[in-house]
């Protein structure tokens, strides 16, 4: 483990050793550029910024910062149609994380972020490091990470690795953030055959600071020193940010060691270190080593101040003997800072991270040339203009080619509904995840009002009156088949599932999973995603604060389905006034009486039903109806604000007939309900529904509050017995609660075979 | 009462305690680093939950040979109150501060969800908030809780009542098989204490258990009830002074 760097004869026997190295690079030409991931006319700007051939190092940390995953050259132009600004904006987008205010002089700042490809070439690994990158872009900016959640998406269960995956991922995601300390508190996991060979994972963090305590990645200030801390520097993740920006294929496999390795133990006292760092006003700006290494984190610091800088990279701590500058600039091993001090602050610092244990070494200063120079042992191995390659950074609009419009899909015939949903609740989709939420854990940080299984988790924040509610959505069979759709859906949801705790939505982040966008189809479903987010984030009024996007998600020419994850932010104006609701969508008490709020269309489009029982997945998936979604959320926070409403859970996958099953099994209470229409009124999909339930003795207040907006509300029945009855025309779907909820409980340890 | 909650590097729930023994039981409370070689002259010491060290070698094993831990056996020897919760029951049990050892979970997964424990005895300071047979709902949180001892050493525990908390299922019966001992602690153990009784350790988390607004207050008479015998033996020994 020793870089053989620690004494000064281990110090110059690594210099040598490294001189050595760096004489056998490789000349750069046209041909590593391309095999570097540039393309001509890449490697031709490079060029012209430099005035001259670059060196080996100087095209590794441009091919980092050219890469998809750092210069969003394929999104940026229609990220650009984002709503991004509003009452409780702080910071949008752009830096490590968004910022909103949530009230009492607090702040919470939050991000997702995407590991996709290092969690399918090692999922463990993978995942567990995806856990720790964004748990760090949340306390660079001064927040205390309080929350994650993660959203998932794995391939059929009977595909090859499958179980593994699932398996690996899990307990990655588990023993980081469970070390660290910070409570996974929600998200959500699907299974579709589009992810058989590339499997996602969505990392969400939230964290919250006093509104003064926010600290900016922006270097400034001449001559103040530039420290690295935390972990030594290995070879571990060298080009992640690249491979993140490829297709997979058959010599993927190969890459592994691109896949970084992660140790919670560090992050926990790194974040415990940071924070204290902050509090003594020596330090001017920090950021976290995630994909780029150090190259992204000193070439955006030094971009957004418009400052330059310049690094001695023989002093970086090595974990390996003899890594060349190349080897340094790319490196991605995890838990690793770059913080910019005041001039004399250094002291201070080194008192802070020694006594916790961490590495903490000046490595050089910030200059006001705008340029990156990069030294070993007094050569110059790079010297580089940093805003050219940040700002100027390539931006294509890649051609598209629309889809076609679909048709409505026919509502199926169904003769044994019970059974249908008996089916339903037995797939690794639909069953409970409880499986995987076990093993995290949600209650850490003692701030857990609703955890994992919800339409919504639910956050105190000590110190602030109002509850923070997160969610994570998104429909990838909707979005397939039609993408503006689909990306609205995803909003829509994602705000609904927020009103079904009492939640207003104020802010969110996203995770734009999509395949290869030079393939004109897929960057039209970018296109067309990013749109109808867009659109749904304006009549919603919750805007876009940070985000990221992962493309190439392919293999062997085959994208995934898109997967424009969203994550919300929402506020519950005050916690615990009326301790008696029930935030968890479950029925509490028999008699409550039960309204359908929203009207049916019929849509059975990209539904499980579709999917899961008839194999299928066509025709138009539901329609959004934006101004319907605005005055259902206004509704039911007006329901809850009033103390009317006791539980509400969304109408999404599965339909009316899985929604009420859901409710049923947390306290064993069915349900007796009545439903308008045949047997499609069960499992169709249309959007803007929810089913609640109120005290008999304000069924006719909350029914008087419905009239009042344009929600469609019918009561439909009540609770009560141990059976879940759901009467329709031509028939009734009847079963016992207990014999749901086994199969519902049972369903994904039985699917991976445990 | 002074009450010091201790950190050693990795520890994660110091804040959940410090917040439950000043926010919510209005203590003085504060943190002892894990370098100090004295308890600050605090009543009670509690050692919390987390990683310490990263669980590196064993749960707990680090940490029982760190310096803070020679104050805390003083301390106990003392006859001063130590609470360890989770991380820090397995670092007492590898401070020798109490008896046994903890093996991974029985599923060797990690476990966080809410589980029941029932009350054993109540005459300790941890646990006079509590009735005998009285059944709590807390959370858990740990990969390595499943306790084990030898056979004989299990009988003299048991003999000592010194199974201060034990896992129940839904009925109440703590089996140790049954549904209710998730990790497969032998005789479904939770949690001990010492022959002394003045120092206790569990695996539930009851500091997460004590507000009404997370929904779940079953853990807050532990605190109280510490808070109650120790106002109540600081105001007998004024009274003997004076």
């Amino acid at each position: 483990m020793s870089s053989g760097g620690d004494t000064a004869d281990g110090f110059a026997e690594n210099v040598a050793l490294t001189r050595r190295r760096i004489k056998m690079e490789p000349v750069v030409d046209l041909e590593l550029a391309l095999e570097h991931g540039l393309i001509d006319e890449e490697f031709d700007q490079l060029r012209s910024f430099l005035g001259r051939e670059p060196s080996y190092t100087e095209l590794g940390i441009t091919s980092a910062l050219f890469s998809e995953h750092c210069s969003y050259k394929s999104s940026k132009t229609w990220l650009r149609e984002f709503p991004t600004s509003g009452p409780r904006v702080v910071q949008g987008p752009g830096e490590n994380a968004g910022i909103v205010d949530i009230g009492d002089g607090w702040v919470a700042a939050f991000k997702m972020e995407s590991h996709n490809h290092p969690s399918y070439i090692a999922p463990y690994q993978g995942a567990a490091t995806g856990v720790g990158g964004i748990l760090r872009d949340v306390f660079t900016m001064g927040a205390r990470p309080i929350a994650c959640l993660d959203s998932l998406r794995f391939g059929e269960i009977d595909a090859p690795r499958m179980r593994h995956l699932v398996d690996g991922v899990v307990r990655g995601i588990g023993d980081y953030g469970n070390c660290v300390g910070i409570p996974t508190v929600g998200g959500e996991c699907g299974f579709h055959a589009s992810y058989n060979g590339n499997i996602l994972v969505n990392a969400f963090a939230l964290g919250v600071c006093r509104r003064e305590g926010i600290f900016r990645a922006e270097a400034s200030g001449v001559g103040n020193p530039i420290l690295y801390v935390g972990s030594r520097t290995g070879r571990d993740g060298i080009h992640g940010a690249t491979m993140a920006s490829e297709s997979f294929d058959e010599e993927s496999e190969a890459k592994r060691p691109t896949v970084q390795v992660g140790d919670p133990f560090t992050e926990k006292i790194l974040l415990e270190a940071c924070l204290e760092a902050m509090r003594t006003g020596v330090v001017v700006a920090i950021q976290d080593m995630g994909a780029a290494g150090l190259t992204s984190s000193c070439f955006e610091m030094a971009s957004r101040g418009d400052a330059g800088f310049e690094l001695d990279l023989e002093k970086v701590p090595l974990r390996e003997p003899a890594l060349t500058p190349y080897e340094m600039m790319l490196s991605e091993s995890q838990e690793r800072m770059v913080v910019v001090a005041s001039q004399g602050g250094e002291a201070t610092l080194e008192e802070i991270f020694k006594r916790w244990g961490l590495q903490v070494v000046p490595i050089g200063h910030v200059t006001a040339t705008g340029r990156a120079l990069l030294r070993y042992d007094g050569d110059v191995v790079a010297d580089m203009p940093v805003s050219p390659l940040v700002d100027e950074a390539p931006v294509y609009e890649r051609p598209v080619r629309e889809a076609g419009a679909q048709d409505p899909a026919a509502v199926p015939e169904c003769e044994d509904p019970t059974g249908a949903l008996r089916t339903l609740l037995g797939t690794p989709e639909l069953g409970s995840k409880e499986w995987i939420s076990d093993q995290y854990d949600s209650t850490v940080r003692s701030n857990t009002v609703v955890g994992p299984g919800g339409d919504a988790a639910v956050l105190r924040v000590k110190g602030v009156r109002a509850g923070l509610a997160l969610t994570s959505d998104v429909n990838p069979s909707y979005c397939a088949l039609d993408p503006r759709e689909g990306g609205r859906q995803a909003v829509a949801e994602a705000a609904r599932n927020l009103a079904c705790v009492g939640a207003l939505p104020i802010g969110l982040t996203d995770c734009l999973n999509f395949g290869n966008p030079e393939n004109p189809a897929v960057a039209f479903q970018l296109r067309e995603c990013i749109r109808g987010m867009a659109e749904a984030c304006q009549v919603l009024e919750v805007p876009v604060v940070s985000g990221n996007v992962s493309l190439y998600n392919e293999t062997d020419g085959d994208s995934i389905h898109p997967t424009p994850t969203v994550a919300m932010v929402g506020l519950i104006e005050e916690l615990g006034v009326n301790p008696g609701w029930c935030r968890e969508a479950s029925f509490v008490e028999s008699q409550d009486r039960l309204v359908l709020l929203g009207s049916d269309d019929l849509e059975y489009g990209g539904s499980s039903y579709q999917r899961l029982l008839l194999g299928a997945e066509s025709g138009r998936p539901p329609r959004v109806d934006l101004q319907a979604e605005r005055q259902l959320g206004d509704l039911l926070r007006a329901g809850f604000g009033s103390g009317l409403v006791k539980t509400a859970h969304d109408i999404s996958n599965g339909g009316l007939a899985v929604a009420l099953a859901e409710c049923t099994f947390a306290r064993s209470l069915g349900c007796s309900v009545r439903v308008q229409g045949g047997v499609g009124s069960l499992f169709s999909e249309s959007q803007a529904r929810v089913v609640v339930a109120v005290a008999a003795r304000y069924l006719d207040s909350f029914l008087e509050l419905a009239s009042r907006s344009t929600v469609d509300a019918r009561e439909i029945g009540e609770v009560g017995g141990d059976r879940l009855r759901i009467g329709f025309d031509g028939g009734e779907l009847d079963e016992q609660v207990d014999v749901l909820r086994e199969i519902w409980r049972t369903a994904l340890p039985k699917a991976l075979d445990l | 009462m002074k009450c010091g909650v201790v950190v050693f590097p990795g520890s994660n729930c110091d804040h959940d305690v410090y917040h439950v023994l000043r926010h919510v039981t209005d203590q003085d409370a504060s943190f002892l680093w894990h370098e100090r070689d004295d308890v600050d002259g605090c009543d009670l010491v509690v050692l919390p939950g987390g990683f310490s060290y990263g669980d590196y070698l064993r749960a707990g094993a680090m940490a029982a040979v760190s310096p803070v831990m020679a104050a805390v056996r003083q301390h106990a020897d003392n006859g001063g109150l130590v609470l360890g919760i989770c991380n820090g029951f397995q670092i007492l049990l590898e401070a020798g501060l109490l008896p046994g050892a903890m093996r991974r979970n029985r599923d060797l997964r990690f476990l966080g969800c809410d589980v029941r424990v029932r009350v054993e005895r109540n005459d300790l300071p941890f646990t006079r908030g509590y009735d005998v047979g009285q059944v709590l709902r807390l959370p858990v949180g740990h990969a390595e809780g499943n306790y084990a001892d030898t056979a004989a050493a299990l009988d003299q525990l048991e003999a000592n009542g010194q199974v201060v908390f034990r896992y129940v299922d839904a009925s109440g019966d703590a089996d140790e098989a049954g549904s209710g001992n998730l990790n497969g602690a032998e005789r479904a153990i939770a949690g001990i204490c010492n022959r002394q009784g003045n120092v206790c350790a569990l695996m539930p988390h009851p500091e997460r258990a004590a507000e009404e607004v997370l929904g779940q207050t079953d853990g807050l008479a532990m605190f109280a009830g510490l808070v109650g015998s120790l106002t109540a033996t600081t105001d007998s020994r004024v009274g003997a002074t004076s």
